[in-house]
């Protein structure tokens, strides 16, 4: 087995609460390489956010308790590490950028003192050259002026020259990895563009590895070299960008395909929609967990858990349709066939 | 997982026919917003026990006095006695007992303590609600009346008013109403402007609701619980109030009675009959202790951050 | 054959916000939509679409320009007049979960404007409505009784639609209606305004930031800067052929469902960001960030000119 940066393997995740365990993550599993971007795909509530934050540790346990699985980091086992021991890997191997920098920020502290900060603790730098390290940050992430961005306050600033502060705060202790957990979700287009630039060109740069969670295929194709497509706690199809984006093998991943108008593709009449709600995972569904919004189920979608069938060489998809008993079917409009009779992972 | 597929044969694999029902069910039990906060009450043991207390003390304070001596009737031969089992809390002065002036006392002071709470409210949640929602030359005018009101000591104002009506458990409520519905004005006022641009005030407005309809039948319901809070919380200080002025000499009046006033009259003596000031003591501190956890906890259990 | 619902001509909507501050967030906004179509209104966050929507539907007083729905000026209408038309203009909103009310029943959402307006005989009537609406949108009769926080962001919003839908009306403005949901929901959300458009005739109104989508659903497309209009013409054209060097950014800058196209694709490039719309200085609102920036762009602002069959921009370099 050879060594990955980040090897996760049948994470499970639950949260007790009142009315019940809800069974965030079922089974995650997938593995990243160092220079790599994995791109998380999926809707809100499908457990990838709570993927990464169980990864980086920030979510208060209770409620959050890892059922089982194991998550190794450079051949580690970090699973159970306690938070203590974590803080070495937080900020210095792994780092983190949030959708919404104006919470993530302190609105009381200037800018630059909140750089500085990381930079002294974790590199044990004094404070005239985290001063010097910041400032070259905030240029390097393309603040204009950044002798005046150090000295300024969050809120006197835009939402995109905010989220190139959390950059320069991701990136100021060099770390392996970084998780952007949808950081230009709150952004304009144009801003968007920009900051995703940014980040393709840092990598490229400081070789760092990115895990990038959106709900955005445009923003996916743009950065991910694999990714991994998240439904109600599982990853139900996982690939390397052209497999899933040339030869998808799960209907919820067509359904997502489809449903996304593009600028480039005609205008079609109707949008292929995914009817219904993603399930609670309060109760979930026996069997498929798409099964219910899938227009291509079958008996053995309602009766048993999809196991792992690979499409082709590091791609895998869960679903049934890839038996060799399975019918052949005709996925939507603009998505080429399903290569059938795979062989299970 | 591979014995999964063993077991599935090849009927298995034929298409479902298209069932949509199952794809927007809802599998959660429906929980309303109220059932949540009582299930949050109930569930904590501190808001249990102060309710309990205060309705043990409201029980009493309401049957109490009807099976008992009246508390005006005096007996000069039996003056100052301590507790026994004739007297359980013995006699003052007058030779009136103490038990039946206790609860009847306990009347007052809680009949003030709601009526002080909930009147200026209620004067508070209407000014407020109209500032907040019209804004302009109402708006103005409300705020200018508050500005300058909360300059006034509330000392001052009270003590006219009490000199002005006679003093009575409705002229203290009246001074409590007089100064405590600004404060009420100005939460409500502030509530009222942060609901008024939220999207289902708007979507209200674009379906044709009323103004009148739209503060109270959208925005009140989202104040309330926090203004309940605030009642549960009003009732103390306007109870603690009651009894500061009627130790003073501006609030109830002897035969009439109150805590406060029974508090008034054992302290002249309570080095001689320390009962005669403990007493009414205890009742008030247990009291307001009782509503101020209760007040807590509902706050919690209201709160919607804390929903889970 | 033309046949305009609603005729909008130099709107403006100016906020003041103390110290002798404006915000022009619309300043100076023209356009129309015919029966039946859809204009889509795109542009960043701050250029004012939003405004436009409620400035609409009379949620905020316009300070200049004229509205008129069916021929009628809306912002001179009595009360009478108010009422028919708020039943004949209605709003679907952002946010599905401030756009609830978190204290009523979904039925009690859907039947309000019913009962404002009187529009059902009995309350057994009203019920069956509420029902019919509510399987409109693809839900049941189960739904009637749950709070909106045990619906999912897509039911929200279908309930939002419901209840727009409530008041049989024919214009609907739809503000970013769909931007808070996912990807799958706001195609079934979208194929269901457009079957609706179909069935009922209806003339939509949909502002949105995201241009894929104003694509696909819109017949006309207006593109918004800073509270002022830079390019709007029929929807192929403005995106096959855009003429405002914004419009050029903007497009260039959507990312695209395609690896290859992506990784080879060149942008056009847009640095900088949206400057702020309190008191705007003279000249093109565009021109800090526009490459190709003259000096009359800074002096004066440019009017919109016609590119034929519609299509018009509102740039000096053309």
């Amino acid at each position: 087995m050879s060594e990955h940066l980040l090897d996760v393997r049948d994470l499970r995740v639950s949260f007790d609460t009142y009315a019940g365990e809800v069974q965030a993550v079922r089974g995650v599993s997938f593995w990243l390489d160092p220079g790599e971007t994995l791109s998380i795909v999926g809707e809100s509530g499908c457990g990838k956010s709570v993927t990464v934050q169980t990864i980086m540790k920030l979510l208060p346990s209770p409620p959050s308790r890892i059922k089982s699985g194991s998550i190794h980091y450079q051949g580690r086992d970090i699973t159970h590490l306690p938070d203590k021991a974590m803080d070495e890997y937080r900020g210095k191997e792994f780092s983190m950028i949030f959708q919404d920098s104006m919470t993530s920020l302190n609105p009381t502290m200037r800018v630059g003192r909140q750089l500085c900060e990381g930079i002294i603790r974790h590199q044990k730098a004094t404070r005239a050259q985290a001063k010097q390290t910041a400032i070259e940050l905030l240029g390097q992430v393309g603040l204009p002026n950044p002798e005046q961005a150090f000295r300024r306050y969050p809120h006197t600033m835009s939402g995109g020259q905010r989220q190139r502060v959390m950059i320069a705060m991701a990136i100021a202790c060099n770390p392996k990895l970084l998780f952007a957990d949808e950081p230009t979700t709150a952004l304009d287009v144009t801003m968007q563009a920009q900051i995703l630039d940014l980040m393709n060109g840092l990598k490229k740069k400081l070789g760092t590895s990115i895990i990038l969670i959106t709900h955005d295929l445009g923003v996916v194709a743009k950065m991910a070299d694999r990714i991994a497509v998240m439904y109600a706690g599982k990853v139900v199809e996982y690939g390397d960008a052209r497999q899933v984006f040339y030869n998808p093998c799960h209907p919820y991943t067509w359904g997502l395909l489809g449903a996304m108008p593009n600028l480039i593709q005609d205008v079609k009449s109707e949008l292929y929609a995914i009817p219904g709600t993603p399930p609670d995972l309060y109760a979930p569904p026996q069997g498929c967990a798409f099964a219910a919004r899938c227009p291509y189920a079958m008996g053995a979608c309602l009766k048993g858990d999809p196991p792992k069938f690979v499409c082709s060489d590091g791609h895998i998809s869960r679903c049934w349709l890839m038996d060799e008993r399975a019918e052949e079917v005709m996925p939507p409009d603009g998505i080429p066939t399903l290569p059938r009779g795979g062989k299970q992972a | 997982m591979t014995e999964n597929t063993c077991n599935m044969t090849q009927e298995d694999f034929a298409r479902l026919p298209q069932d949509r029902s199952l794809a927007d069910a809802i599998v959660r039990p429906s929980v309303s917003y109220w059932r949540d906060v009582l299930r949050r009450i109930t569930s904590d043991k501190v808001a249990i026990f102060s309710f309990a207390v205060i309705a043990l003390i409201t029980l009493a304070a309401i049957i109490a006095p009807m099976f008992s001596t009246g508390y005006e009737t005096t007996d000069l031969l039996h003056t100052n006695l301590p507790p026994s089992a004739s007297h359980w809390f013995g006699t003052d002065s007058l030779g009136r007992d103490l038990w039946a002036r206790v609860w009847m006392g306990a009347r007052i002071s809680l009949l003030i303590g709601l009526g002080g709470a909930i009147v200026p409210q209620i004067i508070g949640i209407f000014l407020g609600g109209l500032s907040g929602y019209f804004g302009g030359w109402v708006d103005m005018l409300i705020m200018r009346v508050i500005d300058v009101g909360v300059c006034i000591p509330s000392l001052v104002y009270v003590t006219l008013i009490m000199l002005w009506l006679d003093s009575g458990p409705a002229a203290i409520i009246i001074a409590i109403a007089i100064t405590g519905w600004m404060d009420s004005a100005r939460v409500v006022r502030g509530r009222m402007l942060q609901f008024k641009n939220r999207e289902f005030v708007l979507a209200a407005r674009t379906q044709g609701a009323s103004p009148l309809r739209i503060i109270f039948r959208h925005i009140l319901p989202n104040i309330l619980g926090q203004q309940v809070v605030s009642i549960t919380s009003a009732i103390p200080a306007a109870i603690f109030l009651e009894a500061y002025l009627s130790f003073i000499g501006l609030g109830i009046k002897s035969p009439m009675t109150s805590w406060g006033q029974l508090c008034q009259t054992g302290a002249s003596f309570y080095r001689l009959y320390p009962y005669q000031l403990f007493i009414p003591g205890v009742f008030i501190s247990v009291t307001i202790l009782a509503f101020y956890l209760f007040g807590n906890c509902l706050r919690d259990a209201l709160d919607p951050h804390l929903r889970d | 054959m033309k046949d305009p619902v609603l005729e909008v001509s130099n709107l403006k909507k100016y906020f003041t916000i103390g110290r002798g501050q404006v915000l022009k967030a619309v300043d100076g906004v023209s356009f129309s939509i015919q029966r039946g179509e859809t204009l889509g209104l795109v542009g960043e966050s701050g250029c004012g679409k939003t405004t436009v929507g409620r400035t609409l539907l009379r949620l905020y007083q316009p300070d200049g320009g004229t509205i008129r729905f069916d021929g009628q000026d809306v912002t001179k209408a009595g009360r009478s007049q108010s009422k028919v038309l708020t039943r004949k203009m209605q709003m679907v909103f952002q946010d599905p979960y401030a756009s609830l009310n978190p204290f009523f029943t979904v039925g009690e959402i859907v039947s309000e404007g019913l009962e404002i307006h009187k529009l059902c005989a009995s309350k057994r009537e009203a019920r069956e409505r509420v029902y019919e609406l509510l399987s409109m949108v693809g839900l049941s009769k189960e739904h009637a009784n749950r709070f909106p926080h045990e619906f999912s962001g897509g039911q929200r919003q279908r309930v939002g639609i419901a209840r727009a839908l409530a008041l049989d009306p024919e214009f609907i403005v739809c503000d970013e209606a769909i931007s808070a949901l996912d990807v799958s929901i706001q195609a079934q959300v979208v194929n269901m305004l457009m079957k609706f458009q179909e069935k009922l005739g209806l003339t939509y109104l949909f502002i949105a930031h995201d241009l894929s989508m104003v694509r696909h659903i819109s017949d006309q497309t207006a593109v918004m800067y800073l509270g002022t209009m830079a390019e709007y013409g029929p929807t192929q054209e403005v995106y096959s052929h855009p003429a405002h060097p914004y419009t050029q950014g903007l497009l260039s800058a959507v990312p695209v469902a395609d690896p290859d196209y992506e990784r080879t694709h060149q942008r056009v490039p847009m640095e900088g960001e949206v400057t702020s719309p309190v008191n705007p200085k003279p000249g093109c609102r565009f021109c800090a960030r526009c490459t190709r920036a003259t000096d009359i762009c800074r002096r004066e602002s440019p009017a919109l000119r016609d590119l034929g069959s519609g299509h018009q921009a509102a740039c000096h370099n053309l």
